[in-house]
């Protein structure tokens, strides 16, 4: 079911990417794609009934099934903070482009392609 | 007619994605014993015991040994995530922090500017005085973070990000307040810097680069896990700098 609704996101955020002419809805479109991989990718990881992967007093040692996958979890970390740099980086230059063009509509910019 | 072309694209894309579904297993009904996770979680990754393997996928899992509150278990963290992000894969770890810092470098040369941006908005009363309260409790709170790394959920990014929280709670809240681009650049450069050094120091000792060098503890304890709390402490500052500093660039104007 988690499969289904990331993948389903992941078609939302190419859909938006391809239709939508505002830039910053692109952006959002990028982080949409972002966002629903990195859940794709965590719940490939989960096991049933399975705990964070952090050993405490209630959870001493490793037990079959008693933790979930600590892998994709760590690989996502260092997605999300990817995702940030490329969100951050993109909104910056957004802010640029609305200073020249005075719009972030790819067909109403001033200036392009006249 | 383009807004079809694009539903068909991205129908094609999720009609592909959902074919693949049959070849990774199910929701929920994976066997981590068969995964690589099993030698992460059983901090065995140097040795990779044949007989942790083969405990790992039979049944005799009650026999297997505690591995909280042990003693030389590898790196000794509780917290296997960190563990792998901050152990095992830290030259990963350390790309990842330059790529942000790139990040952070491009703002500030796309945005950059010397003077605080006027929005002409008098912030609330109850707003003002109730930030002065706040941010030394979510600096502390930040700081609880990332030193608690290797034993709670968090790490040096979260916790970065919550003292980042608090410099924009600054920024919204006082008109007049800017960051001085030195105190964060400077901050931010030398935490990058001793990153690099505590690897180079495990070069220097144990042969490899991050060697974990430190004498490890006992797995649970608040001084345990080696280097990996006082890189955690690195990271987090850094990367707590790092998005300071990108807040004051997306807050500051030319002039």
């Amino acid at each position: 079911m988690v499969y289904w609704i990331s993948i389903i996101l992941m078609g939302i955020g190419i859909y938006g990417l391809l239709t939508q002419k505002n830039l910053f809805k692109q952006l959002i479109s990028l982080a949409i794609i972002d966002t629903a991989v990195n859940v794709f990718i965590i719940a490939a990881g989960y096991v049933e009934g399975g705990k964070a992967p952090i050993y405490t007093k209630a959870l001493p040692s490793f037990l079959k099934g008693a933790f979930v996958d600590p892998l994709p979890q760590a690989l996502v970390l260092t997605a999300i903070v990817i995702g940030v740099g490329v969100l951050a980086l993109g909104a910056a230059l957004l802010v640029r482009v609305k200073e020249k063009h005075k719009n972030l509509d790819v067909e109403n910019m001033k200036g392009v392609g006249e | 007619m383009r807004r079809l072309y694009a539903i068909l694209i991205a129908a094609g894309f999720v009609y592909m994605m959902l074919s693949f579904l049959g070849v990774v297993p199910g929701y929920g009904n994976i066997d981590l014993c068969s995964r690589v996770s099993s030698s992460f979680l059983l901090k065995d990754v140097s040795e990779q015991n044949a007989k942790n393997w083969l405990m790992a996928k039979g049944l005799e899992t009650k026999s297997i040994e505690k591995v909280y509150g042990e003693k030389n278990k590898e790196d000794g963290c509780a917290n296997v995530v960190t563990s792998i992000v901050v152990n095992y894969r830290s030259f990963d770890t350390l790309g990842e922090v330059t790529v942000l810092f790139t990040a952070a470098l491009g703002v500030g040369l796309i945005l950059g500017g010397t003077r605080r941006k006027k929005y002409g908005l008098l912030p609330n009363f109850v707003f003002r005085e109730s930030t002065r309260i706040l941010v030394p409790l979510i600096i502390l709170f930040g700081a609880y973070i990332f030193v608690h790394g290797h034993l709670t959920p968090g790490g040096g990014f979260p916790g970065g990000t919550i003292i980042a929280a608090a410099a924009l709670l600054l920024y919204l809240a006082d008109e007049e307040f800017f960051l001085s681009k030195v105190s964060t650049g400077a901050l931010e450069g030398s935490m990058g810097g001793l990153y690099v050094i505590a690897g180079l120091l495990g070069l220097a000792i144990g042969g490899y680069f991050l060697y974990n060098f430190l004498p490890t503890g006992r797995v649970g304890n608040l001084i345990s896990s080696g280097i990996v709390p006082i890189v955690y402490t690195f990271i987090g500052l850094k990367v707590g700098a790092e998005l300071s500093g990108l807040i004051t660039d997306l807050h500051s104007e030319e002039g």
